[in-house]
């Protein structure tokens, strides 16, 4: 036989540190970590056994994880629509009927040799008209009409230095001042108040996740403290023979890992099937107000965020039911 | 090895288990703690492995205090005592190889010295090549085997038994006791409590006889056998 092996750290006489290292022999590292796997592993296959339950569990998960998930990809995706508009802060004015085209060109100029001012573009009222026949699917009704109903428009395009509000609202005010103009208008407005809708929003997820990220402590807590009242005898058992807290918390810690990252892949897969769903009428709308958007799915960002948020909500929700119900369970 | 030094120990309520407990067993020695049925030999074993703390005196396990001791370093103390339950108490979702393996695996050996270990404690109770069997498919006194592979897999310098052939017949108790012979003689202190007068006379080793909770007596078997029949004699 072999010489006991001796678990405490041996007092070995070392002058040349103050700090007493610690010695661990590198089997042992070995054997920590191979222990870790192994439990990552057995943990795994303890679900596995139970496949339903663990699929309830995890569906429970997962549905709450893919509200917030799906929302935050919607509004991802209206954002995306908007940020083609958001940079291109520009002003149409619409010129008073009965205008010379000669004059607007005029006016053009001079515009353009504004401060603050990057281009000036002329629509004429023809170009007005045929823009509004293409796009609106109305032309027969214009045809119809004597006359061309449609102003001419100027649309200012502002410096990028010059597309804070405040200026623009300076300049809006200035170009309102013109006698050819009729109406000055920002097409920023709706532009603006739909990302403040989306910052709203974006708000109502982050406390909708919240709130469900609640709600999947409370499941993961309470399917680990069922799990760990069912095993109380092993705990029990391993306790006597010398089981540190760590080493009996390890299983249940990586239970919660489990739940979480396949309640997370569960959710994933959700808002995939949801945007799946979604894309073709989406496409077909997009379509039909000639736009070249497409939803966007989930990203990678958003893929790791969800996972990961998966994976710390299991953790930490076992790591409580842990906490407070481990202790409780002492050999008598 | 163990110092027992004035032990009271009382439970809420006002029960008094143990009082004014004092012995000293010395390492490598083999021990039989006899009683009735509530004269405290299981309060005895549990001070012992620091289940339970004493309400006074002090117990002191390999030279350390269990009075002082801070509860994160009970593992510690528990991994050095190999305790052999009269339930067994084995893991009934685990192959017998697991659960000899729990020991080694709590104290973080090498797969391949648990591997070895394990073989090692099987063969000495004499249940190799029942490695892969779940426990519930063994008998009583193999689960008792497994029981005590799994106590001295480890190695422990100290061994407590409480019961451990309670529900064994009178041949299989045997075996179990010169298992604990076998490894007395290898250097491990063994403390075994029990209420079987017919095994114990059979062997010869210090005996503590608790009463009570309170040591009646401290003497070899011998002794004990010497004074029985003395007290039978003189009934005659």
């Amino acid at each position: 036989m072999s010489p006991r092996r001796e678990r405490r750290k041996s007092p070995r006489p070392n002058n040349s540190t103050n700090t007493p290292a610690r010695q661990k022999p590198r089997g042992k590292v070995n054997a920590y970590f191979t222990h870790h796997l192994w439990v990552l592993v057995s943990s795994l296959g303890v679900l596995w056994r139970t496949p339903f339950a663990t699929f309830m569990t995890a569906a429970v998960i997962g549905i709450a994880l893919a509200l917030p998930a799906g929302l935050h990809v919607l509004l991802q995706n209206v954002q995306k629509l908007s940020t083609g508009w958001e940079g291109t802060a520009q002003m149409s004015l619409f010129i008073k009927q009965g205008v010379s085209e000669k004059r607007i060109q005029k006016l053009a100029k001079k515009l353009r040799g504004w401060d603050g001012v990057e281009e000036v573009r002329y629509i004429s009222r023809e170009q007005a008209l045929e823009e509004f026949r293409k796009l609106s699917g109305f032309g027969d009704a214009l045809d119809s009409l004597n006359e061309n109903p449609l102003p001419a428009v100027l649309v200012v395009q502002p410096t990028s230095e010059a597309s804070e509000p405040a200026q623009m609202e300076l300049l809006l005010g200035k170009v309102r001042e013109l006698k050819p103009v009729d109406l000055a208008q920002l097409d920023m407005e709706w532009v603006r108040r739909l990302s403040g809708i989306i910052e709203l929003g974006k708000r109502g997820v982050l406390l909708l996740g919240s709130l469900l990220s609640l709600a999947i402590l409370l499941v993961i807590g309470n399917t680990i403290r069922l799990t760990i009242l069912s095993r109380r005898d092993e705990i029990v058992v391993t306790k006597l023979i010398g089981a540190t807290n760590a080493f009996i918390r390890r299983p249940f810690l990586y239970t919660g890992f489990w739940y979480g990252l396949l309640g997370a892949v569960l959710a994933w897969m959700l808002v995939g099937i949801r945007l799946g769903l979604l894309s073709e009428p989406v496409s077909r709308l997009s379509f039909l107000y000639n736009s070249q958007f497409s939803l966007g799915g989930l990203d990678l960002e958003t893929t790791a965020i969800l996972l990961g948020s998966g994976i710390f909500l299991g953790l930490l929700g076992s790591w409580l039911a842990v906490g407070k119900h481990l202790q409780a369970i002492e050999p008598s | 090895m163990i110092k027992f030094d004035n032990v009271n120990k009382r439970y809420p309520g006002g029960h008094e288990a143990l009082s004014g407990v004092s012995f000293h067993i010395e390492p490598g020695e083999m021990v039989f703690l006899t009683g009735h049925s509530g004269a405290g030999k299981s309060s005895l074993l549990k001070l012992i492995a620091c289940i339970e703390r004493a309400s006074r005196g002090n117990v002191i396990i390999d030279g350390q205090n269990l009075n002082r001791l801070k509860s994160r370093h009970i593992p510690a103390l528990r991994r050095k005592i190999g305790v052999v339950f009269q339930n067994h108490n084995l893991l009934f979702d685990r192959t017998v190889y697991d659960n000899v393996a729990l020991p080694l695996i709590i104290a973080g050996y090498h797969q391949s010295e648990v591997g070895r270990r394990v073989r090692a404690a099987l063969d000495k109770v004499g249940l190799l090549g029942r490695e892969r069997a779940m426990p519930i498919t063994l008998s009583g006194g193999e689960q008792q085997r497994v029981g005590i592979a799994r106590a001295v897999v480890n190695r422990p310098p100290l061994l407590l038994a409480d019961e451990p052939t309670g529900n064994l017949d009178p041949e299989l108790s045997k075996e179990i006791m010169q298992l604990f012979e076998q490894f007395n003689q290898v250097g491990v202190t063994v403390l075994v409590a029990t209420h079987d007068h017919d095994l114990i006379s059979r062997l010869d080793h210090r005996l503590l006889t608790l009463k009570q909770g309170r040591l009646d007596r401290d003497g070899s078997t011998a002794d004990l056998i010497g004074e029985t029949v003395a007290a039978a004699g003189g009934g005659i």
